[in-house]
């Protein structure tokens, strides 16, 4: 064999430039780089929540990690000894008095568990309103369908990371808590029991639980959650993000700014102030103390406490099921005990959830529409999903305000069985109502941007006609805002179609009516004609005092 | 406002709906001009933002140092929350605000200087990108190709032997780690239908553990109260777990108050009532009795008993009444049990029914 040098035809000038030969010419980095480094990203505040949501897991992940270094997660009890004199000599578990030693005995420990707890709580936060921008805009529609399925999956083991780390400490509340899961577990039929004595490792509270929702919270679930996340970026960068509508974008293209330097610079510098946003409420808002409430003790409990957000939808929902009435809700039958009492709250609580989880699917049924879209519907111009997501959000929201009823009950000095009546009531009525108005105000901006495109906006400026008559000057908008307004779509209502066999299916009767509902009531986008009749009129109007004389005012 | 007409609108109150059919739709105008932002055209503008996001960045610094500052100038501890020395508490909690508040300057200081950065001095020109199809029908093709070559190489399709003892090995294999969680528990429900009461178990003060005599309980009052025997139980003999169950509610009514069914005529000691305190909704404690109304409050998802009323279920989720302890009292006067609970006690569950039949046969 001859040596032989290699002969490279780039010869690198700069040190940035001689540094990226080196890593390129071992590892192949310009691929990544000319795929990334110029890759454009649509600018809008609403697309923001997403990366909120990323930075608090890199925050949770941080300082959880952190955590890890002096958390024991053993429900052997001793007898504490720290520096917190109420509890000193008080019996409880090793979990419980490590939280305490985090709090009192480490320098910054206390910091530590504010900064990971109110990153959660973001992160939990972030996450749903990011869904809901996806929701209401339609990103979800072809092709991203599937990371809209995975975004779920990322909402349902957000909370069950929040959950199993608001457990470990091991406190009374935390314990309640637990407890409340194992009534809930009890209530499954067949296999409820079993499920309960395998997860706590036999009776509540048992001695392995801390352990277990340990490795649950610091292994399971994030390694889950992380898994997600890599494939929801990976899904993003394969569909290229949305846009909304506006001149200069079409379905065919992505309009905004490069990842280097701008969408970077502003994308990390918002890391920055994430964690500056979080660490100060960590400093500032005490959360969780749990030096108040005392070591986990089947005996006590506190009344007004609450779970945190995420989880109230589900506390709320067990809250507003009748148990007694009209008749007790547990039957003795087929072999079993059936709980309704317990099992019948979570029915809203599952439904809603599954509606997230099909509503792509369900959309496109009715509207058979199966094309891709990469242009975001504004809210308005899709009343029928607007209206079915503030009928969620009404859903929700009232069982989330159902978990504090006993707290605004006594707040406002009201009965706390009045206050479930309401809200059963409003569990029911709400998102109909909810759905009806939404829709009615969406036709409404829709009809006032007709308004604007054909009139234009009111200047302001008052001016009197030779004849007398006073009218406000009307200036036209300029084609790229006009383009902004005129630019969708308004499906008419898809009636019954036959099958093969001739008939009309009784699914295809149910989707055309679902498809009246949504789509009977519908304003359409302005046309270059219309535009141009409007403007004729105008010029009629204000220039002959015949004409005006015999329109109405209205 | 002016008066114009709109056709559509006469059509109609609500439906707009004219030329639809073949409408013809406003050409996309492209991208509006880029109006060039104070920094880019005036270089004094532009220094300006150069110095504000050098000095964003100065406080970052300042925000660490005062971290610093914070973590080894403030000395901590002592005895918190020791009201002859509150000292600690209070460099504890000053500690805790300047920490964060010194991560959160450094922080901010980095985060809205870049941003300011990127907004004041980085180009603002939108740029366009074009898609492209996430997969092209010719790939999509070729890749089936591939895959059918890849079976077909394989052999899988032409040796059904190898392929049905594959799947079947493929099955059972995972088995056999998922047979490790068999023992996550024990799986035998009979464990939730006895708790530690007893024939004769004295009734005791929860938490002193003091016993109680029958006349110590005044009519309205209520005490929270556990076996006696549980004291002797060590942590490890599963203490929490019987405390779990065992836990009971003790109330004086007025006798001819209490509504009393046939065979519970002497469960009560003159008034004296003992029920479950596990809800028996999901399991938390009930705490709360209000006196005046005889009924006892579950704080977690608002159940209501009627202590009155054999503890039935007057309003919220529960589904059952709260399981009675039949009480007596012994020689010397103190309350005891006459026996375990007649019912499981806590939430319902599959096996529920069964028992509460098992036990009813068990106490005849
Ligand atoms: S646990 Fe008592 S009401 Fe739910």
């Amino acid at each position: 064999m001859s040596h032989t040098t290699v002969e490279t035809d780039y010869q690198a000038k700069t040190s940035t430039g001689r540094i990226a030969n080196f890593v390129d010419s071992r590892v192949g980095l310009s691929g990544i780089i000319k795929e990334f480094g110029r890759k454009i990203f649509p600018d809008h505040w609403t697309f923001m929540f997403g990366e909120v949501a990323l930075y608090s897991l890199v925050i949770l992940i941080l300082s959880g990690t952190f955590l890890t270094l002096w958390f024991n997660p053993s429900m052997a009890p001793v007898a504490y000894d720290g520096s917190y004199v109420p509890m000193k000599g008080t019996e409880m578990s090793v979990a419980y008095a490590s939280t305490l030693h985090i709090s009192f005995d480490v320098r910054g420990g206390l910091l530590l568990r504010q900064i990971h707890h109110w990153a959660a709580l973001m992160f939990m936060l972030a996450l749903t309103i990011h869904m809901l921008r996806v929701f209401f805009t339609g990103a979800f529609r072809r092709p991203r369908e599937l990371n809209w399925v995975v975004g779920c999956v990322l909402f349902i083991l957000g909370i069950a990371a929040g959950f199993t780390g608001y457990s470990l400490p091991d406190d009374v509340l935390s314990g309640n808590g637990l407890r409340i899961v194992d009534g809930i577990m009890k209530a499954l039929p067949l296999v409820g029991t079993y499920l309960s004595l395998f997860f706590f490792g036999g009776e509540f509270p048992g001695e392995q639980l801390i352990g277990r929702l340990y490795s649950m919270h610091i292994m399971i679930v994030p390694a889950l959650i992380l898994l997600c996340v890599a494939i929801h970026l990976f899904m993003v960068v394969v569909h290229k993000h949305t846009q909304y509508p506006g001149p200069g974008r079409t379905e065919g293209n992505v309009v905004g700014f490069p990842v280097g330097p701008v969408y970077a610079a502003k994308a990390g510098g918002f890391f920055f102030i994430v964690f500056g946003i979080i660490a100060f409420l960590a400093s500032t808002f005490t959360i969780n103390a749990i030096w108040n409430y005392g070591p986990y003790d089947p005996s006590p409990v506190q009344a007004g406490t609450q779970p945190d957000w995420y989880v109230g939808f589900g506390d709320g929902a067990l809250r507003l099921m009748p148990g007694a009435w009209p008749w007790h809700w547990e039957f003795n039958v087929l072999g079993g005990t059936w709980v309704f009492s317990v099992l019948g709250p979570l029915i809203p609580a599952g439904l809603i959830i599954m509606a997230m989880f099909i509503w792509p699917w369900l959309e496109r049924w009715v509207t058979k529409d199966n094309r891709e879209h990469h242009i975001l519907d504004r809210p308005r111009n899709a009343p029928y999903r607007t209206g079915v997501g503030v009928a969620g959000i009404i859903a929700y929201g009232t069982l989330m305000v159902a978990a504090s009823s006993d707290l605004i009950a006594t707040h406002f000095h009201l009965s706390l069985n009045d206050v479930a009546y309401w809200l059963r009531a409003s569990l029911i009525l709400g998102p109909l109502v909810g759905f009806f108005v939404t829709q009615r105000v969406c036709l409404a901006l829709q009809r006032k941007d007709r308004e604007l495109v054909l009139h234009g906006i009111e200047s302001g400026q008052v001016v009197q006609l030779p004849h007398g008559e006073f009218i406000e000057v009307h200036k036209p908008l300029d084609e790229y805002r006009r383009y902004k307004l005129v630019n969708f779509e308004s499906p008419a209502p898809l009636a019954a179609q036959p099958n093969k066999k001739g008939k009309i299916s009784f699914a295809e009767k149910t989707r055309a009516g679902l498809s009246k509902i949504w789509f009977q009531d519908r304003v359409v986008s302005v046309t270059p004609a219309e535009l141009e009749a409007a403007h004729q009129a105008h010029d009629e109007n204000h220039g002959s005092v015949a004409a005006s004389d015999t329109k109405e005012i209205h | 406002m002016g008066n114009h007409s709109d056709d559509a609108r006469k059509t109609s109150s609500v439906v707009v709906t004219s030329h639809e059919e073949g409408k013809e739709t406003f050409p996309n105008p492209g991208l509006p001009p880029h109006a060039p932002r104070l920094t880019d055209v005036d270089p004094h503008k532009a220094k300006s933002a150069e110095r504000q996001v050098s000095l964003l960045f100065v406080i970052s610094i300042l925000g660490a140092i005062l971290f610093w500052v914070a973590y080894f100038g403030i000395k901590i501890g002592g005895e918190y929350y020791d009201v002859m020395n509150p000292e600690p508490t209070n460099a504890l909690r000053l500690q805790n605000l300047l920490l964060g508040l010194g991560i959160a300057f450094s922080m901010f200081g980095i985060g809205i200087g870049v941003v300011h950065w990127a907004r004041t001095l980085m180009p603002d020109h939108e740029m366009v990108e074009y898609r492209h199809a996430v997969s092209a029908e010719a790939d999509r093709a070729e890749a089936q190709e591939i895959v059918e070559t890849i079976i077909a190489e394989s052999g899988i399709k032409r040796r059904p032997l190898l392929r049905n003892t594959l799947i079947g090995s493929v099955i059972l294999a995972p088995l056999t780690f998922v047979t490790f969680l068999r023992d996550l528990g024990p799986a035998d429900p009979s464990v939730l239908k006895h708790t530690m009461w007893d024939k004769g178990v004295r009734l005791v003060r929860d938490p002193s553990g003091t016993p109680i005599k029958a006349s110590d309980v005044t009519l309205g009052s209520a005490y929270h109260v556990l076996p006696e025997n549980l004291s002797s139980l060590s942590h490890d003999q599963g203490y929490l777990n019987e405390k779990a169950k065992a836990v009971v509610l003790l109330m004086r009514l007025d006798p001819s108050d209490l509504k009393v069914s046939a065979g519970r005529e002497d469960w009560n000691v003159d008034g004296i009532i003992a029920y479950s305190k596990v809800c028996t909704h999901v399991g938390c404690p009930i705490a709360l009795y209000e006196q005046r109304t005889h009924h006892l409050l579950c704080p977690c998802h608002q159940s209501t008993f009627d202590a009155a009323d054999e503890c039935k279920v007057v309003f919220g989720p529960a589904g059952h009444a709260l399981p009675q302890l039949p009480i007596a009292v012994d020689s010397e006067g103190y309350l005891v049990a006459q026996s375990d609970f007649h019912e499981p006690v806590g939430p319902a569950y599959w096996e529920r029914g069964k028992h509460v039949k098992e036990m009813a046969g068990e106490t005849k």
